[in-house]
């Protein structure tokens, strides 16, 4: 990347939010290091727990704000597993609820000024996605055996076109977690970017009411995206569940 | 000097990886153009198709992101 030129360019680079850096200090970065991502990752675990284990504690008749909302997220997970996977899958439906809230949850303490967005770095995500396809793998050829592999032989096309189709359908299927991981991470990296690219805008005093206007458009579409994204991230995962518990075409 | 034309090359096509996301905005648009079109016929059916439309944004959305992945590698990576 070149360097920013001193005269022209933007005060602050878009990307520099994206920087791993140590809590303390500024060594370098190893495994076991505390980082603004460590820090971030837990007051997500921080927030969910107390958003579910302590509204649901003392559960009323008439629930309060907190309690709507748990009960609120609980009743939509459950319909969308229900309605996508069908009966059977229910038995997982503690493994996507764990996480569409830590992607929901994420994404959303992420918008808060200066916060550091876990899910835009593809190595957060990556680790989520890889978890839900081995997962479903390892899962069909355990209910299946190797019957699991009748998922690439599509039985109702002609005869010709299997072999053709089987090797588009294994691509497609092993592309899954990186088309999984990389939609996650691209979208809240992009919408967080275009926010800093306005940010530095209004640095420019003949365009920055302008600019403002844009951060603020910007941020209400990045909440809607937030959701819709932790929203499609879960129900793909449910999809793909379904293949496993129902590999025949 | 040859840095320098390495480099002009990675921003043209950063540049040029961005076209890649019209074509996804035209996939993207098409899917819920045809959902709305199909809702507006039979809105009784349209609440069940809902997690449909979310699946098929989702799949002509990715190929954007692909795209927007190749301009950051472009820009950062290379």
């Amino acid at each position: 990347m070149a360097t920013e030129s001193s005269e022209g360019g933007l005060v602050f680079h878009p990307m520099d939010q994206f920087i791993v850096s140590p809590l303390f200090g500024d060594g370098a970065v190893s495994w076991y290091t505390p980082t603004n991502v460590t820090l971030w990752l837990a007051l997500t675990v921080a927030v969910i727990a107390l958003l579910l284990v302590r509204s649901t504690a003392e559960a009323r008749i008439v629930p309060d704000k907190s309690q709507s909302i748990a009960e609120l997220a609980y009743g939509f997970i459950y319909k969308m597993v229900v309605d996508v996977t069908g009966k059977e899958g229910v038995k997982y439906f503690p493994y996507i609820m764990t996480l569409f809230m830590f992607i929901v949850v994420a994404n959303f303490i992420g918008l808060l000024p200066m916060a550091f967005t876990t899910t835009s770095h593809i190595a957060v995500t990556a680790v989520l996605a890889m978890a839900v396809f081995l997962t479903v793998t390892i899962l069909g050829f355990v209910l299946h055996g190797v019957s699991f592999l009748k998922l690439f032989w599509v039985s109702s096309a002609p005869l010709a076109l299997r072999p053709v189709l089987a090797l588009i359908e294994l691509i497609s299927y092993f592309v899954r977690p990186v088309s999984h991981s990389i939609r996650l991470a691209g979208n809240m990296m992009a919408g967080h970017a275009v926010i800093k690219v306005f940010a530095g805008f209004a640095a420019i005093a003949a365009i920055s009411p302008l600019s403002i206007v844009a951060i603020t458009a910007m941020y209400g579409l990045e909440v809607l995206v937030c959701f819709i994204q932790a929203y499609v991230f879960t129900i793909l995962t449910c999809v793909y569940l379904r293949d496993a518990l129902h590999p025949h075409h | 000097m040859e840095g320098d034309i390495v480099q002009m090359g990675a921003y043209i096509g950063a540049g040029l990886a961005c076209m890649g996301m019209g074509g996804s905005a035209i996939g993207v648009g098409n899917v819920a153009g045809n959902f709305l079109a199909g809702a507006l016929r039979n809105p009784s059916a349209a609440a069940d198709q809902t997690a449909t439309l979310f699946i098929g944004i989702a799949f002509a959305e990715a190929l954007g992101i692909f795209s927007f992945l190749v301009a950051l590698l472009l820009m950062f990576a290379v």
